[in-house]
C-alpha cells in the first residue's frame, strides 16, 4: 500500500520532469520565426547563420531534435557549448558544485534557524518577539534578491570591510577558497528564503496551537513545553515540508541575481553567461536542471510527508 | 438556592456559586453563564441540558478551568479540591486538572493527537499525573481500555487516532480522562454524532463506569432523553441561568418550569402518535432588557414576568426540586407536555407519484469479492399527499437514494419513475438531461440550511433563483416569493436577509421555501431537521406537514430519528448498508416492544433506551457500526442474533408479507423472531 | 435591514480591523499616484543629462543627488516604478483571470480534464520563474509584450492552483449541488455561486502575484533584461548606480526603498484581507 503510494508519486514525479523539459525545450527551439537568425542577431553573415543551422540540426523536424535531446541526456549527454565548445555537464560541473556548496549553506543554516524563528513567532504571538520577527520576515520577503545584496555589500564590505564586495575566485577555486568569501551571497539567499520559512511556520504553528487536539491536551494537565513539543511541533512541521521544498528548489532561481551580484562562480553566473553568449544547449541544460530540482525537492518532501504522517503511512480504519 | 443531592454523608466533589462568565464583543461584555450554582458530590450523576446558546458548554469547561479565548469570569467561582480553579496557580491547576477532574471533550476524535498513538495519549497522563514507569503506564493503559469495552485493547493501544470508528475514539478520551483517576468528570456532549445504536452503548458505559468506578458525573447535552438515561440529576439551562434542578424521573413526569414543559413539548416520542407542537419564537441574542429571558416565548407569562429583575432559583415545595419561575403553582397544575395529534386523513388509495424498482447504486470503482453494492435492489413507492420516511444509520444508503432520485447521482441499475401528469418521467436521468417541468417536480431539501444557501446571497434571492427559472418575470416572481416567504412562517423583510443573519431554523424555513416555490409534486427531505435544536424541530416538523397538506405533495423524507419519523410519516422503509429489511405503516414497523425484523428491534430498543422518563435498558448486540455491505446474503447477517449460517450468508432473503402493506426480508419465520433471540 | 447595507458597514469594518492593511493599500495607491502623476511632480526631466553636474550627493537642487550621466535621481525614482507597474499590472491582471477561470472550471468538471491540467502545471510550475524568462527573453528579445506574456505563461499555474484548491471547497457544498439539481450549467453556477465566495481568495491572490511580478520584472531590469536604458526603472537604476554606492548612496537607496514601498504595501494588503477574511496562506510558494 504504501509502496504503491511511493512508485506513484515517483511515476508523477518523472512524468513532470519530461513535460518540463518538453516545455523549456519547446520555449527554446520550437517557437516561431527562425532560431539561427534570432540568436545572431539580424546583421549576422549568412555563413553564419548556415553554420548554426548545421550545428544546431535545425533541419530536422522539432520532435525530432528533442528526442535525440532527450536521449543524449539520459546519458549524460546535454550537447556542446556553442561558445567554448566544450560538452556542457563537464563545463557546468564546477559552477554546479560551487552552487551546491552554497545551497547547502543556506539550506542547513537557514532553514534550522528559520524554523526557530517560525515557532517562537507562533508560540508568543501578538507580542513583541513575534512583531518584531514578523516584522523582519514581511521585509525579507518584499525586497529583490539584488536589493538585499546591494545592502549587504553597502554595509559589510564597503562600510565594515569585514567581506570582499566581489568575488574574483574562478569556477575552478577550491572549496577553502570559496569558504573565505561564501558569506556574503549566503546571507542575501538566506534572508529573502527564511522569510518565507519564518511566516509559514508561524501560521502552522498557531493553527495546531489553537487546534482541539492542543486544548484537549491542556486540559488534561499537562505542561505547557510537553503540549508544545510533543503535540503541537510534530503536526505544525508536516504542512511545511512542501514549502521548505519549494523554497529550495527556489535556490536555483535564486542564485542568478546573487550570484551575479558577487560574481560568485555557481551556476546562476554561467546562466546569464549564457544567455548574452546565447548559448543554447547551456541555457536549456540549465533551466532543465532548475526543473528537474523542484520536482526532486517536491517528490521528497512528500515522501517525507507521507511517511511521517500517521494518516497516510496507515490504512484508515477497517470496515 | 443550589442543585443538592441529598445525601448528607458524600464528599462535596465540585462547588459552582454564582458563577458569571462574559465574552467580550465589541465594546460590550455578552454573558453567557448568570448566576449559576451547583453542587457535585461524589459518586452523583448530573445532566445539564438546554439547547444552542445556554451556556452549558461553558459551564462544562469552567468545571475544569477552561474558559473560551476572550472570555472571563465576571462573578461567583467554582470550588474543587478546596481552590477555586478559576483563579488557581498554575502549578495548582495542573494539578486539579491531573488528579481531579477529567474532562471529555465534545468531538472526542478532534480531541486526540493525529500523530500519537492512542495508547501513548493514555501513558502520558499516567506517568505525568501518577508517576508511572512505562512498562507499567502501558499494561495500565490496556486495562484502562478493556475498562471503557474497547475490543483488543491490547492491538488497539498501538492505533492512531483515524483508525478507530467515532465510538471507539470516544472511549478512548473517556479512558484518557479517567487515567488521571479524577473524582469528577464532565462529559461535553458525549453522545452527538453517534448513530443510535452507538449512542446506547455508550451511555451503558458511563452507568458501569459510574457503578465500578464511586466517580461523579456530569453530562452535558442538548440530548433530553440520552443523559435521563444515565443521570438521576438534572439542570435545565436557558440563556445563561439554571431555569430549573431536580430529580431527573421528577423533572420529566411534571417539569416545573414552562421551559422544561415547552422542551418536553418539542420531543419526538416513539410511543406516541402524533407530532410535537414544540416552541415558538428564539432564543434570545441580546440580554433580556428586563424580566425573566423566557418570558417572550412563554404561554404562563403575565406582565410581571417582563419586569425587574430575572426570577431566582427558589426551592419547590413538597418535591426535590428547583425552578426558576413565579409561576411554578400553574405550570405544576398544566399537563407534563402537550402533544397535538395531526389528524391524518385516511388515506385512500391515492395514486402513485413516485416508483422506484430494483434501484442498485454501485460506486465501487474494482469489483470487489468481498462486499457488495453501495445500495443493491431496493424498490419504493410515494403516493400523491402522502409521508414514506427512509429510515437507517449512517452508510445505510438513504441519502445516496435520494441524491439518485434528484438526479445528483447515476444508478447502476433499477427503474426510478415519477409519475404525474401527461407521460411518466424517466429518473434515472442526470438532472442536467432532464425535461425543466420534470426537475421542477421533484425537489430536494439537505440537511444543513447553513451549507445549503449560498451566503453571499440573500434569503430572496435564493427562492427567486427557481421561480426565474420556471419563467417568472421579475414583480411576479417578487410576489411569488413573498407568498413563499408566509407559506413558511418568515415575513417578507426576511428577503433581504443573509443566511448568517438568520437563526438555523429560519435558514432551514427559507430552504424548504426555495424548494416549495419552485412548485413540486415529489419532495425529498434528506435529514431536513437533524441540524437544528429540538424545539425548533417540531416547528419545522409541523410546516412540513401543513405544506404537505396544502400542496397536496408527497414526501420522501430521510431521517435516523425513528421518533421523528414516528410523528411525521404514513409509511417507513427500514434501511441496512444498503438493503430493504422492512417496509410498511409507520404504527406497524415501529412497535416499541414487538418489532419484526432483527434489525428494526435493535433500532427501536436503542431509540427507547435513550426516551426521557421511558427507562428501558440498552439493547444487547453490539455497538460497532459497519461500512461495507457483504457480497451475498442478508445485509444484517454479522449483528443478527438470529442468523443462520449457509442461509443467511449466501442468498438474499425473501419476502414475508404481513397485514396491511407490512413486509419484511427474512429467512427467518416471523413468528420465531418476534418470540424472541435464539 | 438591506443586503447593501451590511456590504458598506463590512467594508467599513474591514479597514478598521486591519491597520496594517489599510497602511499597505495607502502604499500602493501612493505608488499608483506617483507613478500616473509623476510629470507633475518631478522636478527634472527623468532622461536629461548634465555632465556637469554628475555624481553628486543630495543638494538643494538635487534632493537625492545625480546619477554618473547627471541625471536627477529624485526624478527618476519617482519615474521608475511606471515601467514595472504597467507590466506586472498588466501581467498580474491576464494571469488572474485566465487563473481563476481555469482553477473554476477544474474544480467543477473535475475528471480527466483536472488530471491533464495538473500535470501541465506541476511542469510549468517547477521551472524557476527568473530562469523560464530569461530563456524567454534569449529567443524572443527583451520586449515589454514579451515580457507580459511570459510572467503571465510563468504564474497562471499559481493562481489556478489556489483558485481550483478554493473552488473545490465550495463545489463539494449543497448550495451548488442545489443549483446542479436546478439544472444549471458551468457557467451560471461559476458566476452566481462559486465567483462571490472565492473572491476574498482571488483578492489575496491578485496582490500577492502582482507583488512577486513586481519582483521579477525588477530583477530583469537589474540584470539588463528589462527596461532599457535610459527608461528610469527602480532595478536599472540600482545596478547603474551600484558602481558608485560608496559616492552617492542615495542614488542607489532611493530607488531601493521606492521599490520596496510597493512591494511591502501589496505584501501588507494581501495579508490584511487574507487575515480579515480567516483564509489560510500556509500553501504560498516562493516566487
Amino acid at each position: 500500500m504504501l509502496l504503491r503510494t511511493v512508485l506513484r508519486r515517483t511515476g508523477y514525479a518523472l512524468l513532470t520532469m519530461l513535460l518540463a523539459s518538453l516545455l523549456v525545450f519547446t520555449a527554446l527551439q520550437a517557437l516561431p520565426g527562425d532560431l539561427a537568425t534570432q540568436l545572431l542577431g539580424r546583421d549576422a553573415t549568412p555563413s553564419a547563420v548556415a553554420q548554426l543551422r548545421a550545428t544546431l540540426h535545425l533541419d530536422r523536424p522539432a520532435w525530432r531534435r528533442y528526442l535525440d535531446w532527450l536521449g543524449a541526456a539520459l546519458h549524460g549527454d546535454f550537447g556542446r557549448s556553442l561558445v567554448s565548445h566544450q560538452a556542457v555537464l563537464h563545463e557546468a560541473g564546477r559552477y554546479l558544485r560551487n552552487t551546491a556548496l552554497l545551497a547547502a549553506i543556506v539550506v542547513v543554516a537557514g532553514i534550522t534557524l528559520s524554523l526557530a524563528l517560525g515557532v517562537i513567532a507562533g508560540v508568543l504571538r501578538d507580542r513583541w518577539p513575534d512583531f518584531t520577527i514578523s516584522g523582519l520576515s514581511l521585509i525579507g520577503m518584499s525586497v529583490p534578491e539584488f536589493t538585499v545584496s546591494t545592502l549587504l555589500v553597502l554595509v559589510f564590505a564597503v562600510r565594515l570591510g569585514w567581506f570582499p564586495a566581489v568575488v574574483t575566485d574562478g569556477p575552478d577555486a577550491s572549496v577553502g577558497e570559496l569558504m573565505r568569501v561564501i558569506w556574503l551571497p549566503a546571507a542575501a539567499l538566506t534572508i529573502v528564503m527564511a522569510a518565507y520559512v519564518i511566516r509559514m511556520m508561524r501560521t502552522s504553528v498557531i493553527d495546531v496551537m489553537g487546534s482541539e487536539y492542543v486544548t484537549a491536551a491542556r486540559i488534561r494537565g499537562l505542561s505547557g513545553t510537553r503540549v508544545l513539543f510533543r503535540h503541537a511541533l510534530p503536526n505544525a512541521l508536516l504542512p511545511t515540508l512542501n514549502v521548505i521544498a519549494i523554497n529550495i528548489a527556489w535556490l536555483v532561481g535564486g542564485v542568478v541575481v546573487v550570484e551575479s551580484i558577487f560574481n560568485y562562480p555557481g551556476i546562476g553566473t554561467l546562466m546569464l553567461r549564457a544567455v548574452h553568449d546565447r548559448d543554447l544547449p547551456v541555457l536549456q541544460f540549465i533551466a532543465v536542471l532548475g526543473a528537474a530540482t523542484f520536482v526532486v525537492c517536491n517528490l521528497l518532501a512528500d515522501l517525507a510527508a507521507t511517511w511521517l504522517n500517521p494518516r497516510l503511512r496507515t490504512p484508515g480504519r477497517a470496515a | 438556592m443550589t442543585v443538592t443531592v441529598p445525601v448528607s454523608t458524600a464528599e462535596l466533589v465540585a462547588d459552582v456559586s454564582d458563577l458569571s462568565v462574559a465574552y467580550r464583543s465589541g465594546r460590550r461584555d455578552v454573558p453567557v453563564l448568570r448566576d449559576v450554582s451547583l453542587k457535585i458530590y461524589a459518586g452523583a450523576a448530573l445532566a445539564v441540558v438546554g439547547e444552542s446558546g445556554c451556556g452549558k458548554s461553558t459551564l462544562a469547561g469552567a468545571l475544569v478551568g477552561h474558559l473560551r479565548a476572550g472570555s472571563r469570569v465576571t462573578a461567583g467561582s467554582v470550588r474543587i479540591g478546596g481552590a477555586d480553579i478559576l483563579t488557581a496557580s498554575r502549578p495548582r491547576l495542573l494539578a486539579l486538572r491531573r488528579g481531579r477532574v477529567g474532562f471529555v471533550p465534545q468531538n472526542a476524535g478532534h480531541s486526540l493527537t493525529p500523530s500519537m498513538r492512542v495508547g501513548a495519549h493514555v501513558v502520558e497522563v499516567l506517568r505525568t499525573a501518577r508517576g508511572m514507569s512505562p512498562a507499567t503506564a502501558r499494561a495500565e493503559a490496556v486495562e484502562l481500555f478493556r475498562q471503557v469495552r474497547l475490543p483488543e485493547p491490547e492491538i488497539l493501544v498501538d492505533r492512531y487516532p483515524h483508525q478507530l470508528s467515532g465510538g471507539q475514539q470516544q472511549r478512548v478520551a473517556i479512558a484518557v480522562a479517567l487515567a488521571g483517576q479524577p473524582r469528577l468528570l464532565v462529559l461535553d456532549e458525549p453522545t452527538t454524532g453517534l448513530d443510535v445504536v452507538t449512542k446506547a452503548g455508550v451511555l451503558a458505559l458511563f452507568d458501569r463506569l459510574r457503578a465500578e468506578l464511586g466517580i461523579a458525573l456530569v453530562l452535558v447535552s442538548h440530548d433530553l432523553g440520552a443523559v435521563s438515561a444515565v443521570c438521576e440529576r438534572i439542570a435545565v439551562m436557558y440563556a445563561g441561568r439554571v431555569v430549573e434542578s431536580g430529580d431527573t424521573a421528577t423533572t420529566f413526569r411534571q417539569p416545573s418550569h414552562p421551559y422544561t414543559r415547552g422542551l418536553l413539548s418539542s420531543l419526538p416520542r416513539l410511543r406516541e402518535p402524533g407530532l410535537p407542537v414544540g416552541l415558538a419564537g428564539t432564543v434570545p441574542s441580546e440580554p433580556e432588557p428586563a424580566g425573566c429571558a423566557f418570558a417572550p416565548r412563554c404561554s404562563f407569562a403575565q406582565e410581571s414576568c417582563g419586569r425587574g429583575e430575572a426570577p431566582r432559583l427558589v426551592s419547590v415545595p413538597g418535591r426535590d426540586g428547583a425552578s426558576a419561575c413565579l409561576r411554578t403553582p400553574e405550570v405544576l397544575a398544566a399537563p407534563a407536555w402537550e402533544s397535538a395529534v395531526r389528524a391524518r386523513q385516511p388515506r385512500a388509495a391515492q395514486e402513485p407519484l413516485l416508483e422506484v424498482r430494483g434501484l442498485t447504486v454501485d460506486y465501487r470503482r474494482r469489483p470487489d469479492p468481498g462486499s457488495g453494492p453501495t445500495v443493491s435492489d431496493v424498490d419504493l413507492v410515494v403516493r400523491r399527499g402522502e409521508v414514506v420516511a427512509l429510515v437507517g444509520e449512517s452508510g445505510s444508503g438513504k441519502s445516496t437514494i435520494a441524491w439518485t432520485i434528484a438526479g445528483l447521482r447515476r444508478p447502476t441499475s433499477g427503474e426510478i419513475t415519477l409519475l404525474d401528469g401527461t407521460a411518466p418521467a424517466d429518473l434515472t436521468r442526470e438532472a442536467a438531461r432532464r425535461d425543466p417541468t420534470v426537475r421542477r417536480q421533484v425537489q430536494l431539501i439537505f440537511q444543513n440550511a447553513g451549507t445549503a444557501l449560498n451566503p453571499r446571497r440573500t434569503a430572496g434571492d435564493a427562492i427567486s433563483r427557481p421561480l426565474r427559472l420556471r419563467g417568472l418575470r421579475r414583480e411576479a416572481a417578487r410576489t411569488a416569493r413573498d407568498e413563499a416567504l408566509r407559506d413558511v412562517g418568515l415575513e417578507p423583510g426576511h428577503a433581504d436577509r443573509l443566511p448568517a443573519q438568520l437563526s438555523g431554523g429560519q435558514q432551514q424555513r427559507v430552504g424548504i421555501a426555495r424548494a416549495i416555490a419552485a412548485g413540486p409534486t415529489l419532495v425529498l427531505a434528506d435529514e431536513v431537521v437533524s441540524a437544528l435544536d429540538v424545539s425548533v424541530q417540531a416547528s419545522v416538523l409541523g410546516l412540513l406537514d401543513d405544506l404537505r397538506e396544502e400542496h397536496h405533495l408527497g414526501y420522501l423524507f430521510i431521517s435516523h430519528d425513528l421518533a421523528v419519523v414516528r410523528g411525521i410519516a404514513d409509511r417507513v422503509v427500514v434501511l441496512y448498508l444498503g438493503r430493504v429489511c422492512e417496509e410498511g405503516p409507520v404504527d406497524l414497523v415501529l412497535r416499541p416492544h414487538d418489532a419484526a425484523h432483527p434489525y428494526t428491534r435493535l433500532l427501536v430498543a436503542s431509540v427507547l433506551a435513550t426516551e426521557p422518563g421511558v427507562g428501558a435498558p440498552a439493547p444487547a448486540a453490539d455497538g460497532e457500526p459497519e461500512s461495507a455491505p457483504p457480497a451475498a446474503g442478508c445485509a444484517f447477517q454479522r449483528r443478527c442474533p438470529h442468523r443462520l449460517d449457509q442461509v443467511c450468508d449466501r442468498e438474499t432473503p425473501p419476502w414475508q408479507d404481513l397485514a396491511d402493506g407490512h413486509r419484511i426480508r427474512c429467512h427467518v419465520p416471523v413468528v420465531e423472531l418476534r418470540a424472541g433471540p435464539a | 435591514m438591506s443586503a447593501n447595507a451590511p456590504a458598506a458597514r463590512r467594508t467599513y469594518r474591514l479597514f478598521r480591523s486591519s491597520p496594517s492593511m489599510l497602511v499597505g493599500l495607502v502604499l500602493v495607491a501612493l505608488n499608483a499616484v506617483v507613478a500616473l502623476t509623476a510629470p507633475l511632480l518631478a522636478p527634472f526631466s527623468p532622461i536629461q543629462t548634465d555632465a556637469l553636474a554628475a555624481i553628486e550627493g543630495p543638494s538643494g537642487a538635487h534632493l537625492l543627488g545625480t546619477d554618473q550621466l547627471g541625471r536627477d535621481v529624485l526624478s527618476r525614482v519617482l519615474y521608475g516604478g511606471r515601467y514595472a507597474l504597467l507590466i506586472s499590472l498588466t501581467a498580474t491582471v491576464l494571469a488572474v483571470g485566465i487563473g481563476t477561470v481555469l482553477g473554476c472550471l477544474a474544480a467543477y468538471r473535475r475528471g480527466w480534464f483536472d488530471e491533464a491540467l495538473s500535470r501541465v502545471l506541476d511542469a510549468v510550475l517547477s521551472v524557476p520563474a527568473i530562469l523560464a524568462l530569461l530563456v524567454v527573453v534569449t529567443v524572443l528579445g527583451a520586449g515589454a509584450p514579451v515580457i507580459v506574456l511570459a510572467a503571465t505563461v510563468v504564474y497562471c499555474p499559481a493562481v489556478i492552483r489556489v483558485v481550483r484548491a478554493a473552488a473545490f471547497g465550495i463545489v463539494g457544498l449543497d448550495y451548488v449541488t442545489a443549483a446542479r439539481a436546478r439544472g444549471e450549467g458551468f457557467r451560471p453556477t461559476m458566476v452566481r455561486e462559486i465567483w462571490p465566495n472565492i473572491l476574498d481568495v482571488v483578492m489575496v491572490e491578485f496582490a500577492m502575484r502582482a507583488s512577486w511580478i513586481v519582483l521579477l520584472v525588477s530583477s530583469l531590469s537589474f540584470l539588463g533584461f528589462g527596461a532599457d536604458p535610459p527608461t528610469p526603472d527602480w532595478g536599472l537604476m540600482v545596478s547603474e548606480n551600484r558602481t558608485m554606492m560608496t559616492v552617492v548612496p542615495s542614488a542607489t537607496l532611493g530607488p531601493i526603498v521606492a521599490l520596496a514601498s510597493l512591494i511591502v504595501g501589496l505584501n501588507l494588503a494581501a495579508d490584511g484581507i487574507a487575515k480579515a477574511r480567516g483564509i489560510d496562506r500556509i500553501g504560498g510558494g516562493l516566487r
